[in-house]
């Protein structure tokens, strides 16, 4: 008898919240970057091309280094060199954030395929996961409750940003420059370098988001690793208010989403398997017709976000 | 007499020296990041003299590279006017590859309906349908933006995933033609429903010819409409035109529509004149090339032609850049992420350069 018999259709809840977890991971990590990023006044569209190259190049140093945590170390570093390149950009005057996002998407991913094509044979090692289902004899919820250390990162890193939000002085300059340029400047802060930073730390955070797509689940480095992740990220960020907290849980929605298509799949039921994979984009989009706003600007708004003006 | 003429000359001046401007910085930025791509292919220890010698042998030297090139500036006409209308109104519409994607589908199900038309109506509604599914598609976005204030930048590229994955669900399930074993299409348009070539000498399809055309009346309306005139002024300043009382979401609907017509009928001319079939073949990114057309032509549809025919050559020559310099297929994806940053790089330089500016000239 197969064990998938055993606990039946409830087979299909329990793929989905192990899915869910595995498939959040990257969200989680993009959006808790782009949120820091957002939140100091400043849009980077262009993760979806930082999460690729973060992939490759975590793939890439992970494969040449024998070292998963390496690859995951040089993937941040990555991220953040192009969030530092787009922060650089993005003070000169005239020039559009959102469109130097787009930019920034197409550099990241022809860099990235550019230097990743000898690594889409060689195998490297994957990310350890923590197995929470020791207790259990049913090899299902096992499977599901094995937990990447990067996703109890993740966790602990939104838990840490929100506090960071509302209680440190790094925190609060954050938010006194994404709400207002002007009173930024009147007390004494230089806006285009706290945004530089906020950019870079998003983008290194979008980089490791792609190390555990290369280096974890799925767990290998090729040109269609990211189905538009970074991109579901960003508008993420808008449905979840600003808040690092409701990004995790957003994150392990949109998880969830993902894992819809795979898990019908286990249980036998293949028919429309595209729909399915559209699930995330159209959840996606729901939710930001929802979470938008034709007359008043977005509650926890940064002020000085170009995306919500 | 004398103030006469300096009049004359000052009104020259004044309207010539903003048009030279925006055409010679552009071309900087082109050229500039030429340049920065080339020290990236030296610091690889290859020669940016061979790569660019390649881009000209295989994109615009005999009459067979043209016909490459030219083949390939059809879906990049299109798709470039699909990102340069709305941004008249101040959008900026990534997800063209969407419209193109299921007015491609559109257009080739339409054909399926009408097997044994003649080609002197079945074309037209072939064009139409395609033309009506992008333009629906991409005034959807227009629409969401109006009425919900949804961020046009993500929804489009959302759509965009939608779109591709509507048309493998539908093209795998429903109207697959059993016959299509490795990759499933939708059944083979007739002789009958296919777009042939232009009597030119090279084979290049009617798209070509179209889409000229298509970017020549964008231009009349834009630039000398008064539709295309309220477009600019909403453009500039939203609540400034809404005080005004011009119909700001009507615009909107219909320069997205627009748009999205062009896109869509990208899609028809690739099925009917390029692969005979609706399938994966019509995800072929020429939606993200149109977005670096239309930047670089400044959203000015008259400047999309040679634009568009510069990056057709450009990825015509891939194939042959892969094989001679023993370089990935990416590269060319690198060149242009480079040229697009330096290029937006570039718009800070407005304004800036004393060569540009009228009292650079007019200062005894």
């Amino acid at each position: 008898m197969s064990s998938s018999a055993d606990i039946g259709i409830w087979g299909v809840p329990l793929a989905i919240l192990g899915g869910a977890i595995r498939v959040s991971t990257p969200f989680l990590f993009v959006s808790l970057g782009e949120c820091l990023t957002e939140r100091s006044g400043r849009i980077n569209l262009g993760l979806e091309g930082t999460l690729i190259f973060g992939a490759m190049a975590g793939y890439a140093i992970a494969y040449e280094s024998g070292s998963a945590w390496f690859g995951v170390l040089a993937a941040a570093l990555a991220g953040a060199l192009f969030g530092l390149f787009h922060g650089w950009i993005c003070r000169f005057k005239g020039v559009n954030d959102i469109a130097i996002g787009i930019a920034m998407m197409l550099l990241g991913m022809g860099l990235a395929f550019f230097f990743g094509k000898p690594y889409i044979q060689p195998v490297a090692p994957d990310l350890p996961a923590i197995s929470f289902g020791w207790w259990s004899e049913n090899p299902q919820l096992r499977a599901a409750l094995q937990i990447n250390a990067l996703f109890l990162l993740g966790v602990g890193l939104a838990i840490f940003l929100h506090w960071m939000f509302r209680a440190t002085r790094i925190g609060l300059t954050i938010r006194v420059v994404g709400d207002s340029t002007d009173a930024a400047r009147a007390i004494g802060l230089n806006p285009n370098r706290v945004r530089l930073l906020s950019t870079a730390a998003g983008g290194a955070l979008a980089g490791i988001g792609g190390a555990y797509l290369s280096l974890y689940y799925p767990g290998s480095w090729n040109e269609g690793i990211s189905s538009g992740q970074g991109l579901m990220a960003v508008a993420l960020v808008i449905f979840a208010r600003w808040n690092p907290i409701y990004c995790l849980w957003a994150a392990l929605l949109f998880g969830g989403a993902g894992a819809l298509g795979p898990a019908l799949q286990s249980v036998g039921v293949t028919s429309g398997y595209y729909l399915f994979f559209a699930a995330p984009y159209v959840l996606t989009l729901g939710l930001l017709i929802l979470a938008s706003s034709p007359d008043k600007a977005l509650e926890g708004a940064p002020g000085e976000l170009s995306i919500t003006k | 007499m004398t103030t006469a003429s300096g009049q004359k000359g000052g009104q020259f001046l004044a309207q010539g020296l903003p048009r030279l401007e925006a055409v010679v910085i552009p071309i900087g930025a082109l050229l500039t990041g030429a340049l920065i791509f080339s020290g990236f292919l030296l610091a690889l220890g290859k020669s940016p003299a061979e790569f660019f010698a390649l881009i000209y042998k295989a994109g615009f030297s005999s009459p067979f590279s043209w016909q490459n090139t030219l083949s390939r500036v059809a879906p990049l006409l299109f798709a470039g006017l699909c990102v340069a209308l709305p941004a008249r109104l101040g959008l900026v519409v990534i997800g063209g590859e969407g419209a193109i994607v299921l007015g491609g589908l559109m257009a080739a199900i339409t054909a399926g309906l009408m097997l044994g038309t003649p080609s002197w109506l079945g074309l037209p509604l072939m064009a139409l349908a395609g033309a009506a599914m992008g333009g629906l598609w991409i005034a959807a976005i227009g629409w969401l933006r109006i009425k919900r204030g949804v961020n046009e930048t993500i929804a489009s590229l959302l759509m965009a995933y939608i779109a591709i994955a509507v048309m493998n669900h539908l093209v795998e399930g429903p109207f697959r033609d059993p016959a299509s074993l490795n990759k499933p299409s939708t059944a083979p348009l007739p002789e009958a429903l296919r777009v042939g070539d232009m009597p030119i000498g090279i084979d290049v399809h009617w798209g070509f010819a179209f889409g000229v055309l298509a970017c020549v009346l964008s231009w009349l309306l834009i630039d000398r409409s008064t539709i295309g005139f309220a477009a600019r002024i909403a453009g500039d300043n939203i609540r400034a035109a809404q005080v005004q009382g011009l119909p700001v979401g009507k615009l909107i609907l219909g320069f997205t529509a627009l748009g999205g017509a062009c896109a869509g009928l990208a899609g028809f001319f690739e099925v009917t004149a390029i692969h005979g079939a609706a399938n994966a073949s019509l995800v072929a990114g020429y939606g993200y090339t149109g977005i670096l057309v239309a930047f670089l032509a400044r959203h000015n549809p008259l400047a999309i032609i040679p634009v568009a025919t510069l990056l057709a050559g450009i990825e015509a020559s891939s194939g042959l850049i892969q094989r001679r310099m023993d370089l990935p297929d990416a590269t060319i994806l690198v060149f242009e992420g480079i040229v697009f940053v330096v290029l937006l790089l570039s718009e800070t330089l407005y304004g800036k350069i004393p060569l540009f500016k009228h009292g650079f000239w007019s200062k005894p």
